[in-house]
């Protein structure tokens, strides 16, 4: 294991691996320390031990703060603990490209995990700690997608769960947390309600909340999408990436792990061009961008891309930052602009996505269209999370045909009325 | 105004091990001011050098975030109850 202390974003105080989150000094954000010298030895050896890791989100433990390496021995199919998050596809999307006048444009798509999104890595990072450090009890603060991988990898590794949601969440999200018999908690407030409580929660019960006190762990996970990405286009760096911001955790880890990895020379290239994707109904950060500011003020949310909903950012201020850095924005895009980025994905790669993903499509098509992207740039689109979770964002933005089980009433019906549409 | 402060885990130290302190005030800023009067190792804890609220320091009136108030001027009125917690955590 190469995670070797926690040490504060701000103030630089350095704490033991333990199950703590802020800095006692300055109340900053800790972050996991990793001595990476012994890896660097030996680059081509490291690739291949990569390489013939398990095909999840495990082959990259010497990057994961883990007690004792992977979890147990684990494939796609055969993982022995918990649930084989990771490995997703990364998907080139020539039609995408070519309906937004771009070059060369790929799909990472993290529905394709156990609970259809990127928030298995987290949990899987976040539980196999709390596991080690001895807690019983796994809970969260989620706005939907995080409750489902919350309540799942309890089950698969027999913990007991406690999931706090905002209580009017999708359906869908509500229905597929509760099927795993997690403890679900509906709270009468919006996202930054349940997140406050969480934050006393943790302090008055002994339970293992993945983002609140394993929150320096949780983070980690996200940064196998950037080793993923990275691996996936032959060991170099796309150069761009657009990726939804809701606490900003998930946009700063993969630029981290971008980072990491050209430090380590481990990947060829330079850290991609990173593009912030908010909704105008919840943009605390792209508003602060948009103004020039490096704090976020936060916002009461309003916006169909529930699990972007967060109006007080944790991670905002290092979102705006990376956006500088690496000449980058943060933008954001409306409902009906959603709507359509989700249609627009659908109907040019076969991937269905939920309004975060159409938050991350629309953005990218704004960004196109202001002509922001070389027609010689890669550009690589994160998909978070599964459409089948927001099913409201596309009822009735299609139409179909409804008919006898006769023929005639195929040709009348359906034939006839595309006459010239096809 | 007599209000109920109620400090995180990570403060409770500075403040002889309690929870939750009782102080008067009748705006967030006299309620904090009347805080560090009792316990004046919070001031350093809470506050930077120009006697603003940390960065990452957020503050809650009956479960509102004075920044959608008056920040430090935001009032307070009796038994209400003022929760100070650290910003990082979420998402």
């Amino acid at each position: 294991m190469s995670a070797t202390n926690l040490k504060c974003r701000e103030c630089g105080s350095v704490y033991e691996l333990d199950p703590i989150y802020v800095c006692e000094r300055c109340f900053g954000p800790l972050e996991v320390g990793y001595d990476n010298s012994a890896l660097s030895r030996d680059i081509p050896e490291l690739r291949r031990r990569i390489q013939g890791g398990p095909q999840n989100l495990w082959r990259y433990s010497d990057f994961l703060p883990l007690p004792d390496g992977p979890p147990a021995p684990s494939g796609r199919n055969s993982s022995r603990v918990g649930l084989a998050a990771g490995c997703t596809p990364l998907i080139r999307a020539d039609r995408l490209a070519e309906r937004l006048g771009l070059g060369e444009v790929w799909v990472k798509n993290d529905a394709a995990n156990p609970t259809h999104s990127f928030k298995d890595r987290v949990v899987s990072v976040a539980a196999a700690r709390a596991r080690a450090f001895g807690f019983e009890v796994l809970a969260c603060a989620s706005t939907g997608n995080l409750a489902n991988s919350v309540a799942a990898n309890a089950a698969a590794l027999g913990m007991v769960s406690y999931v706090f949601i905002p209580a009017d969440l999708e359906a869908q999200k509500i229905l597929a947390t509760g099927v795993y018999g997690t403890n679900l908690v509906k709270v009468r407030g919006n996202y930054d309600d349940v997140n406050r409580l969480c934050m006393e929660l943790s302090g008055e019960r002994n339970w293992a909340f993945v983002n609140v006190n394993l929150r320096p762990y949780y983070a980690e996970g996200s940064k196998t999408i950037a080793y993923e990405i990275g691996e996936q286009l032959g060991w170099r760096t796309p150069d761009r990436i657009v990726s939804p911001v809701a606490s900003g955790s998930l946009f700063t880890k993969i630029g981290k792990g971008f980072a990491d990895w050209l430090d380590l020379g481990l990947l060829e290239g330079e850290l991609p061009t990173m593009n912030g994707a908010q909704a105008a109904g919840c943009s605390p950060v792209a508003t602060a961008w948009a103004e020039g500011r490096d704090f976020c003020q936060p916002v009461k949310p309003n916006t169909i891309a529930k699990s972007l909903a967060i109006g007080n950012p944790a991670d905002g201020p290092y979102a705006l930052e990376l956006a500088k850095s690496s000449d980058g924005s943060i933008d954001s895009v409306t409902d009906d602009e959603i709507r359509a980025g989700i249609r627009l994905l659908a109907e040019t790669t076969g991937v269905f996505t939920e309004t975060a993903g159409g938050v991350t499509v629309a953005t990218l098509a704004k960004l196109a269209e202001r002509g922001e992207i070389g027609r010689d740039e890669s550009v690589v689109a994160v998909i978070t999370g599964d459409g089948l979770k927001t099913l409201d964002a596309v009822r009735g933005s299609f139409e179909s045909f409804e008919i006898e089980p006769t023929f005639g009433e195929f040709t009348s019906k359906v034939e006839a009325s595309l006459v010239g549409v096809q | 105004m007599s209000v109920t402060v109620k400090l995180p885990t990570q403060l409770r130290a500075s403040a002889g091990g309690e929870g939750a302190v009782v102080v008067e005030g009748s705006t967030v800023g006299e309620a904090l001011e009347a805080l560090y009067a009792a316990h004046p190792e919070l001031r350093e804890r809470l506050s930077d050098e120009d006697g603003m609220l940390r960065r990452f320091i957020n503050v809650y009136v009956s479960g509102d975030d004075i920044r959608f108030g008056e920040l430090l001027d935001t009032p307070v009125v009796d038994g209400q109850e003022v929760q100070i917690l650290p910003a990082v955590a979420g998402g």
